[in-house]
């Protein structure tokens, strides 16, 4: 909402304040600043002369001499412009004085532009005479300046005024922030009433008195409403013999100031209203409306209707129509029609200031995709007893400004006017919401300011109708709060039952995680929750494969952002791919991000989320890098040696000899593998590309911080070195498997310290050379107890065709 | 005798002053105090002094050990810390080289500006908890005092799954389905990612995060919202971090605030960070709306609450001086690396 603080100053005219500090107050008062604009900034030393003599220039033809009295003295300006004449009066800027532009009208420099007296071609000139666009308005803003040069006053100005003061330029424009609460904000009124209850003047809002000739407005147009939730109120007046002129210069002030370009008396009084109440008004031509009767009634699906714009546009069901008593003249509320439609010609003249269904005109506004100044104001949901004010006003002013002859009478329908809403006055409670002591008479005075009544006899506070938003003591309390200001209600802190401040077990264990995979050199990413559903194929995930049923957003930026991920794979390796584009070396990589699976599709009830650790790298690093990175975060998490690694091949996106489930007590924790050479292709990205996926709602469950101190050896260990030939294809797991089994209690550790193939062993075979370790807790342990061990994990190995290496 | 032992104490000291390495050292220890030593000789030679001068030979022999000994020791000392000094010199190096360690991966802003975060909180007695990403409708509006049709809706800019499932659009949906626990009293923060169907561009990002809070006991008033935010603003932005609080609107408080706190990075003096006004606008707060309290089943005449939310990124864009909020997304070494 842009208020000029001019027009403020209408209706609280002891308002003394800088824009700065009327922008700063309103905004601890509850109407938050966004900007404010100086329209005189950058016009220093810009006078009203008047050009006493005007001679030829000896050498230039296209230049004049100006004789120009500037009040007290008469200066030399040489100047281009074509249309002054001696007499005229106009804006000059004295010499090391400032304008906002140049004359083109083009985007003003930050700083303005500098004026200097000097020589044009040889003759002196001592300043310059502006255009409009020099003082950085426009001709849509004063329609009485010239197309092409100086401005001339026609107004009562005299040399050495104050050029800017006599255009109306000293002022400021401050725009506010409205909250969808605040719809009476949403006029000049509303803003002028927060002002001076803000700066505690007096507020003198329009002064209405009764308008209109003998005549009866019901022997000019009858007024039906068939949808009264649609349109609780509709209200119609009638103006006839009227006389288009431009409206007076107080008002094209004021409008322009809005940004408001003015037209004719006619136009400018419906904007103005709108301005001023927050009332769209609208103006129909009495001689096109059929049977002299208006109907609002819900248009027919499929209606055609075509809009003052002149676009054909199509209505439903849901869009309220304004009829009369042959055909569509208007949608409510959003625009009229071209049929009846306000020309030069006009005789008599229909207002309409009705109030509609604010969520009605916003969702028919979206639907037909025209959205218009009326429309926007209605659809914040308008208080119908500010239609009647709005439209006594605009009367009023038609009769102030001689622009027609208002007929006697209104016509009103409204069947069901607004209840007054009482709330009881508890102070008590307000303070104790507020935890201020403030006190009722003091209360009283805030409400007082804002127009809230009090009934002393059954102790109320009387809401206005144009405070839909006070249904109750918070709402009061919020109001205290505003005026008492929230800078001076105290300091404290809730001193009730002390909590203990605590994160869940979950978030203990993620936080591990992450400094593990710190510790480790990866680096915590962060990708989106929706993606594509091409990355199904991407990841060459079969067409039944599971993760291919995603729940789909019904409005989504986008394709690609239009499912909500089932697995996190894609962000991680479009993440790294990004890296290699960008040929950083080493990355490694770690994301926390939910994956959403559905229970059943379409979506019932909340799917499932499940918290998904990514970890990916490329670089300096294989296999082995990553599975560490893993045993590492499993031992902090009190599953050290605990996990089991099953070569599998069923992850698709992942090379088929290079992947492994993880697991723990049997259950998959996680699976880690090199991402599959196709899939690698699929993101632009060569090399290799390891990556592991930790499913934590399986894995914190199983994590545990209980540590038992076991005491440090105080017996000797003793080693025993294998030294194996096996085939190739045998994993070492099965060995440890064989080695955990058979070594029970007695074996501390097994470390593999060699593994060979080459020309000391045959073709298809491997070495593999392990050192165990056995040792008791409570004695020293005999040769023979170790050999029979070892002799067990013998015959064992010998079952896979494990041979000790000769 | 005395006068022998005297001579033996005098060679002794001589070469021992004169010794200018451990070995030579050790060689004039085994020839005067060794087996065979000058001084064990003469204990040997004792069996020829006179049985009652016996006592007074030996005395005098020990003490004449003692001070060769002594000597001896002293001597070593001084070698070696002689000799360890000039090691010293010798393995001068040059600590200018750089130092040695492995490269370590680094948190993501968002997440230590979230720790920043949770750590006031937790110090004040805040339980942190979470909720559904994917929200029903009438947790993330219906329980938030947003009904149907409300702009608020429309504002909020919201992905539907269906009509009843949303992405949710803010955290505050956690309030509501903490608060219908019932368990009193109830502070807790609760941190998430939230989604908004905002393109993506420098500042906008469809999906963003969120740490809401909440206070709900008997007598909590906006004194105490005020004074909570204002301690954690100066423990979360610095001591000196002045706090402003401006009436706003919001469905599901009443009244209502915005809170400004001084601009970090100039003080208050006005720089381009705060585009001149010296604050900056980090979070929206007020009084948990009597209304919504009853939709959750807690009584507004026994209690009430205050509840504050704040968008996760905004502070850690401003807090590192990031100007693009892609790059939070993009994952970029070179970016995550400088946290």
């Amino acid at each position: 909402m842009d208020t000029p603080i001019s027009w403020i100053k209408a209706y609280v005219p002891d308002l003394e304040c800088t824009p700065q500090e009327y922008a700063d107050k309103m905004t601890l008062s509850g109407s938050n600043m966004e900007s404010v604009t100086y329209l005189d900034k950058n016009l220093e030393k810009i006078v009203v002369g008047k050009i006493e003599k005007i001679e030829k220039h000896p050498d230039a033809d296209k230049l004049i001499i100006c004789q120009v009295n500037i009040g007290d003295e008469t200066i030399q300006i040489v100047t281009g412009a074509p249309n002054v004449s001696e007499g005229d009066l106009v804006p000059v800027v004295l010499d090391g004085g400032r304008v906002a532009g140049g004359h083109d009208g083009g985007k003003n420099p930050e700083n303005g532009i500098k004026i200097k007296k000097g020589k044009l071609r040889g003759v002196e000139s001592f300043g310059m005479m502006c255009s409009i666009e020099e003082l950085g308005s426009s001709r849509d803003m004063y329609p009485e300046a010239p197309e092409y040069g100086i401005y001339i006053f026609k107004k009562d100005v005299k040399p050495g005024d104050d050029a800017i003061e006599a255009l109306g330029l000293h002022d400021a424009v401050v725009e506010f922030e409205i909250t969808s609460n605040r719809v009476d904000c949403f006029s000049m009124i509303g803003m002028a009433r927060e002002a001076a209850a803000t700066f505690r003047k007096e507020f003198h809002p329009p002064v209405v008195t009764k308008t209109g000739n003998d005549e009866d407005v019901n022997n000019y147009i009858k007024v039906r409403v068939e949808d009264d939730e649609l349109c609780p109120r509709y209200t119609a007046r009638v103006v006839k013999n009227i006389k288009l002129a431009p409206s007076p210069e107080w008002m094209q002030r004021r409008l322009s100031a809005m940004g408001i370009r003015p037209i004719n008396n006619l136009v400018d009084i419906t904007n103005y209203v709108m301005e001023e109440y927050g009332q769209p008004m609208h103006a129909y031509d009495l001689d096109t409306i059929a049977n002299k009767e208006i109907i609002v009634r819900r248009a027919k699906n499929g209606d055609k209707f075509t809009t003052l714009d002149g676009e054909e546009r199509i209505m439903d069901e849901n869009v309220l129509m304004i009829c009369d008593g042959e055909k569509e003249i208007g949608i409510a509320g959003i625009m009229g029609g071209e049929n009846s439609m306000v020309t030069d010609d006009i005789k008599t003249l229909l207002f309409e200031a009705a109030c509609f269904d604010g969520t009605n005109i916003r969702l028919s506004s979206k639907r037909i995709g025209l959205r218009t100044d009326a429309s926007g104001k209605f659809e914040k949901g308008l208080d119908p007893e500010n239609a009647m004010a709005a439209m006594d006003r605009a009367c009023q002013l038609i009769e102030e400004l001689g622009a027609g002859e208002v007929v006697g009478g209104a016509v009103d329908v409204y069947p069901n006017p607004v209840k007054q809403i009482r709330l009881p006055l508890e102070v008590d409670k307000m303070n104790a919401l507020l935890g201020t002591d403030v006190s009722k008479e003091q209360v009283l005075k805030y409400f007082k300011r804002i127009e809230l009544d009090y009934d002393e006899a059954t102790n109320e506070v009387i809401v206005p109708s144009f405070r839909q938003d006070l249904h109750r003591m918070a709402d009061l309390a919020e109001e205290v709060a505003r005026f008492y200001g929230y800078d001076n209600i105290p300091v404290t802190l809730p001193n009730g039952e002390s909590t203990a401040g605590k994160k869940p077990f979950k978030m203990r264990v993620e936080d591990i995680c992450r400094n593990v995979a710190e510790q480790n050199g990866f680096c915590g990413g962060m990708t989106y929750s929706f993606e594509s559903p091409k990355v199904f194929d991407k990841l060459l995930l079969p067409a039944d494969a599971k993760e291919r049923q995603a729940i789909e957003i019904s409005n989504p930026l986008g394709e690609d952002f239009s499912i909500m991920r089932t697995i996190s794979l894609n962000g991680m390796l479009t993440s790294l791919a990004t890296n290699l584009a960008h040929r950083n070396k080493n990355v490694r990589l770690y994301e926390f991000g939910n994956i959403y699976i559905p229970k059943a599709l379409p979506l019932t009830e909340l799917p499932d989320e499940r918290m998904q650790m990514t970890l990916g790298m490329y670089g300096d690093c294989d296999f082995f890098n990553l599975k560490g990175v893993l045993e590492d975060m499993l031992d902090s998490l009190g599953l050290g040696g605990k996990s089991e690694y099953i070569p599998t091949s069923e992850h698709p996106f992942l090379h088929p000899g290079r992947q492994a489930n993880v697991l723990l007590d049997g259950e998959r924790v996680a699976y880690i593998g090199q991402v599959h050479p196709e899939v690698m292709d699929n993101y632009n990205m060569k090399g290799e590309v390891y990556v592991a996926v930790i499913d934590m709602p399986t894995l914190v469950p199983k994590a545990t911080f209980d540590r038992k101190y076991e005491g440090v050896a105080k017996f000797p260990a003793m080693k025993r070195d294998l030294s194996m030939v096996m085939k190739k294809n045998i994993f070492v797991g099965q060995l440890e498997k064989i080695f955990k089994d058979k070594g029970g209690k007695l074996l501390e550790s097994y470390e593999l310290f060699d593994v060979y193939e080459g020309d000391q062993i045959e073709k298809g075979y491997k070495s593999v050379a392990y050192s165990l370790t056995f040792r008791a807790k409570d004695r020293t342990l005999e040769d023979a107890e170790v050999s029979k061990i070892v002799e067990d994990i013998l015959v064992e190995l010998k079952k896979l065709g494990i041979e000790l290496r000769a | 005798m005395k006068e022998r032992l005297e001579a033996i104490k005098k060679a002794a000291l001589e070469k021992i002053e004169k010794a200018d390495a451990m070995e030579s050292l050790n060689d004039i220890r085994v020839s005067v105090l060794g087996k065979k030593g000058e001084l064990t000789q003469v204990l040997k030679g004792m069996k020829d002094v006179a049985k009652e001068e016996r006592p007074i030979v030996g005395q005098m022999v020990n003490d004449t050990r003692a001070v060769i000994e002594d000597a001896l020791e002293k001597e070593m000392t001084l070698l070696k810390k002689k000799i360890r000094e000039e090691k010293m010199k010798r393995e001068v190096i040059d600590v200018t080289l750089p130092g040695k360690t492995h490269e370590k991966g680094h948190r993501h802003p968002n997440q230590i500006a979230l720790e920043d975060l949770e750590r006031v909180f937790i110090g004040m007695g805040y339980e942190v908890v979470e909720g559904p990403e994917v929200e029903y409708d009438k947790y993330n509006f219906e329980m938030l005092n947003i009904p149907a049709n409300h702009p608020a809706k429309d504002e909020q800019d919201t992905f539907y799954i269906n009509k009843d499932i949303v992405l949710r659009t803010q955290t505050s949906p956690v309030q509501a389905r903490i608060m219908e626990t019932g368990k009193m009293p109830i502070r807790m923060i609760a941190p998430g990612r939230v989604f908004r169907s905002d393109e993506v561009d420098a500042t906008h990002s469809p999906s963003f995060h969120q740490v809401e809070g909440l206070v709900v006991d008997k007598g909590i008033t906006f004194a105490d919202l005020k004074g909570t935010l204002e301690q954690f603003a100066k423990e979360f932005f610095g001591p000196d971090t002045k706090v402003k609080f401006r009436p706003h609107h919001f469905p599901f408080t009443e009244p209502s605030a915005e809170v400004d706190v001084t601009c970090f990075k100039c003080g208050g003096k006005g720089c381009r960070m705060c585009k001149g006004s010296g604050w900056i606008e980090i979070l929206g707060c007020g009084m948990v709306h009597p209304h919504v309290l009853e939709m959750c089943g807690i009584d507004p005449e026994i209690y009430s609450g205050f509840a504050f939310g704040i968008g996760l990124e905004r502070v850690a864009l401003l807090k590192y001086e990031i100007d693009d909020m892609r790059l939070l997304y993009e994952n970029d070494k070179r970016f995550l690396s400088q946290f």
